[in-house]
């Protein structure tokens, strides 16, 4: 992957992030696997990536009141303690079914996508 | 606190951490059992993510999964998407572009689900570069 399909691939992370809420994950796990990431790797850079984002387009939907803050508080508690396990979980998971794991969620997410 | 709301938030909590954020769990609770608007489902799981990512970033961190010297790059240039994103979001009709994007996921998504693995890759957990 040269670096102008690249750019233009990041470039695209966060455009549909700010479209849609969500899918640039799966855009960024193949960039980095690209680089020569493992499965894993990819996987953990790809959510570092769409944390910025992710406060950005939250900040800009807060702003424009899609939704109050209050609405998703009583999610957080257990999410986090969920976002505990999941990176000690996946260093047990080998990358050959992570990789079909990830291949079978972009598919489920495509599928969501074109159901819009 | 609700059953079905602990259960499902530690399920997406778990996911999201482990990288799989895009379908979440949380949204498919929120539309299915709650049946809120889409932009507000969508909102909601956006904050979610956020303290589930920065601690599953930090964990990655510590478990050496993670460089930032690589990632910097390309969340700069997805920063600047998102700009044109949020420009593009009053012009654009997103539901032909969801369809496009969609699309491209499946085809993508099977490819990579029928691939052969690579001798390359396929030997070893993959919990670290070789």
């Amino acid at each position: 992957m040269n670096k102008v399909i690249k750019i233009i691939l990041s470039t695209f992370i966060g455009f549909t992030n700010a479209l849609f809420g969500a899918g640039g994950g799966l855009i960024a796990v193949p960039i980095f696997k690209s680089e020569g990431l493992t499965q894993k790797e990819a996987q953990a850079s790809a959510i570092s990536v769409i944390l910025p984002l992710t406060i950005i387009t939250t900040a800009i939907y807060l702003y424009r009141g899609y939704f109050n803050i209050t609405d998703a508080l009583g999610y957080i508690p257990f999410g986090i303690v969920g976002s505990l396990v999941g990176p000690l979980l996946i260093k047990r998971i080998p990358d050959k079914i992570l990789r079909k794991i990830f291949a079978l969620f972009m598919i489920y997410s495509g599928i969501n996508m074109i159901m819009r | 606190m609700d059953l079905y709301v602990i259960i499902s938030s530690f399920i997406a909590g778990l996911l999201s951490s482990m990288g799989f954020g895009g379908g979440s769990v949380l949204i498919i609770y929120l539309v299915n059992f709650l049946d809120l608007p889409q932009k507000q489902t969508q909102g909601i799981n956006l904050l979610f993510f956020i303290p589930c990512a920065i601690i599953s970033v930090i964990s990655y961190k510590k478990q050496k999964m993670l460089d930032f010297r690589r990632t910097l790059p390309v969340t700069a240039f997805a920063v600047i998407g998102a700009v044109f994103g949020f420009i593009a979001l009053s012009y654009i009709p997103t539901h032909l572009l969801s369809s496009f994007f969609g699309g491209g996921l499946l085809i993508f998504g099977l490819t990579e689900l029928f691939r052969k693995s690579r001798v390359k890759g396929s030997r070893g957990s993959g919990n670290h570069r070789r």
